[in-house]
């Protein structure tokens, strides 16, 4: 008689758990996006009502705070046992490496995944640091935080502005692989639409990276 | 075509716990209509007239079938040439005076036993886990007593063709057997005559494959573009479905 041992400590489990954390995060971007946009608005008040009305939410805001850190470390720590093992089964590295071309995804953001994403979690530190836990400059003499005036300031600097930049293209390979991946590695595939889904993924990572970097552009071409 | 010379660059290793090193070698006057493994027969027919000890190289039926012979050629499984096993590698693919490179299939589950012949019992460990029906099916049945679509014994017997070579594994850049363990599972899945065990053998081929030191599928792919059957990783997905399936439910 088998057994039915956890489905997380085996190599298709944990792959799952690195798909379902990824898509979570995933669309926590489109959202973080899609708020984002509000910047682009003539009047200031709008994007600081936003943040505003995502402060005031109190405990609520709490929750999907805990919630999305939760889902962040899965996401990290599953990442990085996988790499590890990956490492581990191939201890011999070839003299001679070469990609055997299509129908192959491997790329060099396939390749590159533990990288970029080392690198996205350092930015996003940063970026945290940066706007969530800022206060706001002293000239305006309102007692509430004027995000809009932290981040507009902040994106006048081209160190900071050249580095969000970068930032964002290497989230943008991250995405870029993850997407397609994340579907595959849920066991969502079909010779129909597969095909497609690589080149919505492709869409997607240039949409949200994209989407994200004309914000610190406007700002610095303003 | 004039017959070439080319620069050999092969991985050389005494026995599984030596270090091993790559070590140039020269072939003369090659014709381009020799296939690769028989380069090498004559570059081993050289060493062997220097006294020296040959290069052990795994090969069978030489015919592209049976996928005993399975080298990196040029950093890649079974050599540039797409959908062929590396005995279908023929000399005319390189050019003149070309420096090729050949080296073992790696992975962890592979042990070098010596030079580029590899221990590929892991996979054989993960087939006797389920790779089989042990069902007892009777004499030859009626045609058409089992229904079965077109489409769905395409799918099977696609799964089916896998011969066992470990190519998806040595061009994996995590050596993961997924797409190996994910066919041998795939093609049962599909077929009724599969489902008795269809449970069981999901998990345990898969709790065999991670035993075995196996890494985890990153999706990259590069198995089937490396696969001498054409072998598809949705039978990856296929596995996974199955695994989730049987695990949870």
């Amino acid at each position: 008689m088998y057994e039915k041992k956890c489905i997380l400590w085996t190599t298709i489990g944990r792959k799952i758990l690195l798909a379902l954390s990824g898509l979570a995060l995933f669309f926590f971007l489109i959202f973080h996006l899609l708020g984002n946009l509000t910047l682009f608005m003539k009047n200031p008040d709008i994007f600081n009502q936003y943040a505003r009305t995502l402060e005031n939410m109190g405990i609520l805001l709490y929750i999907a705070e805990g919630i999305l850190i939760l889902t962040f470390l899965v996401h990290i720590v599953d990442a990085i046992l996988v790499t590890l093992e990956n490492r581990k089964a191939r201890s011999m590295p070839y003299y001679k490496e070469a990609d055997a071309g299509k129908p192959s995804h491997k790329s060099l953001a396939s390749k590159t995944m533990i990288y970029t994403g080392i690198l996205v979690l350092i930015f996003m530190i940063l970026h945290i640091k940066m706007f969530k836990f800022a206060s706001s400059p002293a000239c305006c003499g309102s007692k509430e935080r004027n995000l809009y005036l932290i981040v507009s300031q902040a994106f006048t600097d081209p160190t900071i502005v050249a580095g969000y930049c970068l930032a964002l293209i290497v989230l943008g390979f991250h995405l870029r692989h993850a997407f397609f991946s994340a579907f595959q590695s849920l066991g969502i595939s079909h010779p129909r639409y597969t095909p497609y889904l690589d080149k919505l993924g492709i869409f997607l990572a240039v949409l949200i990276a994209g989407g994200f970097l004309s914000i610190p552009i406007w700002f610095f071409i303003r | 075509m004039k017959n070439c010379n080319f620069k050999i660059l092969v991985w050389r290793q005494k026995g599984p716990q030596e270090a091993g090193k790559m070590v140039p070698y020269t072939v003369h006057d090659i014709s381009p209509d020799m296939s690769f493994l028989e380069m090498m027969d004559i570059l081993n027919e050289d060493i062997i007239k220097k006294g020296e000890d040959p290069i052990a190289i795994d090969s069978d039926c030489r015919e592209g079938i049976c996928g005993t012979c399975g080298l990196i050629i040029q950093g890649i499984a079974h050599g540039t040439r797409q959908k062929t096993c590396t005995c279908q590698i023929y000399m005319r693919d390189f050019k003149d005076g070309e420096t090729i490179t050949v080296e073992p299939f790696r992975s962890s589950a592979f042990p070098i036993i010596k030079d580029l012949v590899v221990n590929r019992s892991s996979m054989d460990r993960i087939i006797a886990k389920g790779g089989y029906v042990s069902n007892n099916i009777g004499g030859a049945p009626d045609a058409n007593a089992m229904p079965v679509s077109k489409e769905i014994a395409e799918l099977s017997l696609d799964a089916s063709s896998c011969i066992g070579c470990g190519a998806c594994v040595a061009s994996c850049p995590n050596s993961s057997a997924a797409l190996f363990t994910g066919a041998k599972i795939s093609q049962y899945a599909y077929l009724p005559q599969g489902a008795p065990d269809r449970k069981k053998r999901v998990l345990e081929m898969v709790e065999q494959m991670d035993k075995e030191g196996f890494g985890n599928c990153s999706n990259h792919g590069e198995c089937e573009a490396v696969c001498p059957q054409g072998i598809k990783i949705l039978h990856i997905a296929k596995m996974r479905r199955e695994f989730v399936k049987a695990a949870l439910l």
